[in-house]
């Protein structure tokens, strides 16, 4: 009842103008997007390359391709970003000055895309890994015997078919992109998370202000299930529904 | 994914030989990771670990983190448990919540829940006379039951899911059968229902576990002292960077090797049918 009751009285915190702490909360909400988006880009890209060395790379990369995914599952994400975050950086400095450049001030913005997309990278790879082995290893030999070269035959051939298998394990690497997206708040960068602690601590209208990022959360969480959902029937368009041939 | 080979090619062709684990590959990667590993030994700045103090500072943060995650999986698992039965064979009354919980549960960051917890019913508690004078108040004033509380109820949201799937996947007939013979509706359930299905999550768990592991040094934000905590209190008071940040990745490292060897053995003594 209490809470209830808190809850009235402070939701006017949550206005868009200025006494209000409601386009504050939005632009968190909008910088979270972005770096998901990056940083769900860039797994893909890695995961593609890190499939591919997998499966038909030599016995070198596939070492090194393990090694990466292993360490990458095993350690902490916050801890990762934090390794990440200062190698990152300071060897990017280092590369300057050692070439003769002034230092650079990294934008939390650009090393939160790069170390969550390293992350992402890892899970996308074994992802990619499974969806490739679905496509009928006959399809691929024939593409193969009819000569045609290995860029056209992964996009024509391989991507294509796998699509429908890796589209919901790459919806839950989104899901839990948007979600790690959260854990920048630890090093500082005023993503949702923490520009609602700091809203929720200015005002202490905790329950208002926490809850309001979970909504936040929750209605990217449900719109992308949708969107995804969609995806997969588009991507599963060519194929046979069981029961209907 | 190869194709079985005729009959008559089999005899032919030898098969080639296969490398072993300690091919020439991996004698290299094995002495380039010898080299890091003292490199690093004898060239970073390590003195702090002879500290005494921070050995025992170090020592309880993992004891706190390890057993953080030891009774924040039994209990998830407990909720689980009931979670998992309500959504696959609940009537709708209990479906719906349960279905609810575990979407709110999996569609927000355990972040932004273990701060609502922490902030926000820890806020809520002192202006509530008769929980300020009740004998679990000078609990309530800890940090570490909200960092439990939110690490409990998130293995369950995710597990609850898992345990769903896992109660739709025992055989129907069996239970039928058990109903047949007069067993008792709770004696199907623990007998029958339940640790099949337990075994069909067991192969899940393993991972999951790890994935709780991980989660567990969120808990520091609210100055619970796990291990990553006791890592950046060093890191403070050395101004270290690198070092204590590295210890921990090879300590979180140890533990998920061990957690995994921990369910592969699990694994070996539960009986598998195969056919």
């Amino acid at each position: 009842m209490i809470g209830g009751a808190v809850l009235a009285s402070t939701l006017d915190l949550l206005a868009l103008s200025p006494p209000g702490w409601g386009a504050t909360l939005l632009s968190g909400l909008a910088k979270s997007v972005l770096i998901a988006l990056g940083a769900f880009g860039l797994g893909l890209l890695i995961g593609t390359l890190g499939a591919y060395g997998k499966l038909y790379g030599g016995p070198l990369a596939r070492d090194l391709l393990a090694i990466y995914t292993t360490i990458v599952r095993a350690v902490p994400e916050l801890i990762l970003i934090l390794i990440l975050y200062f190698a990152f950086t300071s060897s990017i400095n280092t590369l300057l000055l050692s070439w003769g450049f002034e230092r650079i001030q990294i934008s939390g913005f650009a090393a939160g895309i790069a170390v969550l997309g390293v992350v992402q990278g890892a899970y996308a790879t074994e992802v990619l890994r499974g969806a490739i082995l679905s496509v009928p290893s006959g399809q691929i030999e024939a593409a193969r015997a009819m000569g045609m070269p290995p860029l056209m035959l992964a996009w024509r051939v391989t991507l294509p078919q796998m699509l429908a298998a890796a589209i919901p394990g790459l919806a839950n690497l989104w899901l839990i992109a948007t979600k790690d997206t959260a854990l920048l708040a630890v090093v500082g960068f005023a993503e949702l998370t923490l520009v609602t602690r700091q809203a929720a601590s200015t005002t202490k209208a905790f329950f208002t202000f926490f809850m309001a990022a979970g909504m936040l959360y929750l209605v990217i969480s449900v719109f992308s299930t949708l969107l995804f959902a969609r995806l997969e029937t588009w991507a599963r368009r060519g194929q046979v529904r069981p029961g209907t041939s | 994914m190869q194709a079985n080979p005729a009959p008559g090619q089999t005899a032919i062709a030898d098969p080639a030989p296969v490398p072993g684990f300690w091919a020439p590959r991996r004698i290299v990667l094995a002495l380039i990771a010898v080299a890091l590993v003292s490199w690093s030994v004898a060239s970073l700045n390590w003195t702090w670990l002879a500290n005494p103090k921070y050995q025992v500072l170090l020592l309880q943060g993992a004891w706190n983190t390890t057993w953080i995650l030891v009774v924040t999986m039994v209990l998830g698992m407990l909720l689980a448990i009931p979670l998992g039965l309500a959504q696959a064979v609940g009537p709708w009354w209990l479906a719906t919540p349960a279905h609810a919980f575990c979407g709110l549960i999996r569609g927000t960051p355990l972040l932004l829940q273990l701060w609502l917890l922490y902030y926000g019913l820890g806020s809520l508690f002192p202006s509530i006379p008769w929980i300020r004078e009740s004998d679990l108040w000078p609990i309530l004033r800890q940090a570490w039951p909200y960092a439990v509380l939110a690490l409990t109820l998130s293995v369950a949201g995710y597990e609850g899911e898992v345990m769903r799937g896992a109660f739709k996947g025992v055989p129907h007939g069996q239970l039928e059968s058990a109903k047949a013979m007069g067993m008792p509706r709770f004696t199907i359930f623990r007998r029958i229902w339940l640790p099949q299905a337990l075994q069909r999550v067991l192969p899940t768990l393993g991972g999951e576990t790890v994935l709780t592991l991980k989660a567990t040094p969120l808990v520091a934000t609210i100055t619970v002292v796990d291990i990553y905590a006791v890592s950046s209190r060093i890191r403070q008071d050395t101004f270290v960077v690198y070092e204590p940040l590295l210890l921990l990745a090879v300590v979180y490292m140890a533990i998920a090797g061990l957690i995994v060897l921990l369910f592969r053995w699990l694994e070996a003594r539960v009986p598998q049918k195969t056919a």
